[in-house]
């Protein structure tokens, strides 16, 4: 770990009880039309609780990208709830959902997706332009280990320091949800390792209730729970 | 704000490139414009300047022909000189002739003459009007060479002419030097009689047209003294395109003016098409962040202006720069206020208009394409 204070900087009142993480309940979710249909989610039911850092592991195509996309709003599902720190998101416009998201979600992407125009500190400043509140940039840099590159565009950044950059610009906000999509998939084994141990930390520093969608195997020792996902079905990795 | 402004820096190169395209553009359409308020001025300004709101011509007249063709009476500028809304009516002639000009040295400059034959003490009369043979010249004659108290012979005829005084200012009618003579003698011109001939009968009675000049905040009833004095009338504007080549001249001008105007919006559009096709993939990270579309768009939009907005200006700059060049040359170029602004506002607000077509786009981008492993 190369994050810089282990003391969390955070105010001490509980911010559990306030946000209140993440609820699934019974979501199904059917793609395509006619006879191609296929069935992404089915009678999905989670809950990550505040602080609690959640896996979800399984082959491709069996619909973890589908549960990141309603758990965030960017998908209405047929049926179910979604709960986003306590507010149920599932009926609401897509304007509502895209202020939800940037109030209440952080989104990780597979590698950084950052934006190839801001330096690192631009990155958490646009995702602050956005929410319009958050906590302060150069600080949750510091924490991420990428203080010393403030000042850098993505292009000059290594793949491990992107993806940092990344999971300080999903938190910046001060999100409810954490959403993070194969955040190891473009990182070698040891980068991988940090990049995961990282997320686990700030998962458990800022209380936030964290899915993880992955395929890598060897970093599922960071996480709280690690489920399972089968043909849009979710169950307890045995 | 946040974003447009720091991706403007990040991609200069290729904001610059659209923008120098805008700029060059931008010059083309600045001495476009100076040349069509040259060529205004070359054909029209004579009549421009005159305090006029309305010519009467012959009944029938066709407006391309209107100055050449027709023939009024002096009965006729009578009766439009007592209809209720016209000020005052007086006869006006006009005729274009070729002449030479002998100066105090003895040596001669031909000059081509747009003669305007007024009658001396009536409203369209120039200071300085009066004696038979004392001609009042645009400042554009003197500006050939030509001086005050240099005599003038009318080609063919021999009528001899004096100048007396100028306009001070440019006054040209299809691209020719306006002289205002007395009527009485562009009677004597137009009938064909040199100083010696008679007069054919009649002659002294006729003139081009009736000039005529509305009352304080009146509009004439054009229709109705038409019908009272047996003419046909037009505003002074319809006439200027009995000048002759005037039509043709402003009307090819503008074509090549709405045809730029038309590139510029086209290359603007295209651009932002590209960009906005170019940056899908961010796009839909943003707004997998939670940006609206009209955060988006907004953020496009600003970036369309501040490049139009600044290249246009720079465009404008090296045009006025270089078009001021060419007023000091023979070619009709005049760069005037009025037009030039317009054009300014025409080329952003186009461009503005293609980028806008353009960042219709963004709405089309799904945030659910930054998830998965497109890079």
């Amino acid at each position: 770990m190369t994050t810089g204070s282990s003391t969390s900087p955070r105010p001490a009142a509980s911010p559990t009880a306030e946000r209140g993480g993440l609820l699934l309940e019974n979501v199904t979710l059917t793609l395509g039309d006619g006879d191609a249909t296929v069935t992404a989610l089915d009678d999905v039911t989670l809950e990550v609780a505040p602080g609690e850092f959640v896996a979800i592991v399984g082959p491709s195509g069996a619909g973890k990208s589908s549960l990141l996309a309603v758990a965030g709003g960017l998908t209405t599902p047929d049926s179910g709830r979604v709960l986003l720190g306590g507010v149920d998101i599932t009926r609401a416009s897509g304007r509502e959902k895209a202020r939800h998201r940037r109030e209440k979600v952080g989104f990780v992407f597979q590698t950084g997706n950052l934006i190839p125009a801001l330096t690192a500190l631009d990155q958490l400043r646009l995702a602050l332009d956005l929410a319009g509140r958050g906590s302060d940039p150069r600080e949750l840099l510091d924490r991420v280990g990428m203080g010393h590159r403030a000042g850098h565009r993505p292009h000059q950044l290594s793949g491990g320091e992107r993806q940092r950059v990344g999971i300080a610009r999903a938190l910046v906000t001060r999100p409810a949800v954490l959403l993070v999509d194969e955040p190891t998939a473009a990182l070698d084994r040891a980068r991988s390792d940090d990049i995961v141990a990282l997320l686990a930390k700030q998962t458990h520093e800022a209380g936030v209730a964290t899915i993880m969608v992955t395929h890598d195997h060897d970093v599922l020792h960071h996480c709280d729970r690690v489920l399972s996902m089968v043909d849009g079905k979710l169950s307890a990795e045995e | 704000m946040f974003l447009a402004w720091r991706e403007l820096i990040f991609a200069r190169a290729r904001f610059g490139l659209m923008g120098g395209v805008v700029a060059l553009i931008a010059i083309l359409v600045v001495l476009l414009s100076g040349l069509s308020s040259g060529l205004v001025n070359d054909g029209v300004s004579g009549l421009q300047r005159l305090p006029v709101t309305a010519f009467a011509f012959a009944e029938g007249t066709k407006t391309d022909s209107a100055f050449s063709r027709s023939t009024v009476t002096a009965d006729q500028a009578q009766t439009w000189k007592g209809r209720d809304d016209v000020a005052d009516a007086a006869l006006f002639g006009n005729t274009l002739v070729n002449a030479k000009a002998t100066h105090a040295d003895g040596t001669e400059t031909p000059i081509d003459l747009a003669l305007f034959g007024v009658e001396p003490g009536s409203f369209l009369a120039p200071a300085g009007l009066g004696d038979e043979d004392g001609i009042v010249v645009s400042q554009t004659v003197l500006d050939e060479g030509v001086n005050i108290g240099d005599t003038v012979v009318i080609d063919r005829l021999g009528t001899r002419l004096k100048v007396v005084e100028t306009t001070g200012d440019q006054r040209t009618f299809g691209h020719v030097d306006v002289a205002y003579l007395p009527l009485r003698t562009w009677q004597r011109i137009h009938a064909g009689a040199g100083p010696d001939d008679e007069v054919r009968e009649g002659a002294y009675e006729e003139a081009t047209a009736v000039a005529l000049r509305a009352r304080d905040g009146k509009e004439i009833d054009l229709s109705g003294g038409d019908a009272a004095a047996g003419t046909t009338s037009m505003t002074l504007e319809d006439s200027f395109g009995a000048s002759p080549g005037y039509t043709a001249e402003i009307s090819t001008i503008v074509l090549i003016q709405v045809f730029l105007y038309a590139i510029s919006a086209l290359v603007v559009g295209t651009f932002f098409t590209v960009w906005t096709i170019q940056r899908k993939h961010e796009i839909a990270v943003i707004r997998a962040m939670g940006a609206s579309t009209g955060y988006l768009m907004r953020d496009t939009m600003i970036q369309a202006t501040v490049i139009l907005t600044v290249s246009t200006a720079i465009g404008f700059l090296l045009g006025v720069g270089g078009g001021s060049l060419l007023t000091r040359t023979a070619m009709p170029f005049d760069l005037e206020a009025a037009p030039l602004v317009l054009a300014a506002l025409l080329l952003v607000g186009l461009g503005l208009a293609g980028a806008a077509a353009a960042v219709g786009r963004i709405v089309r981008v799904d945030p659910l394409a930054a998830l998965g492993g497109q890079r």
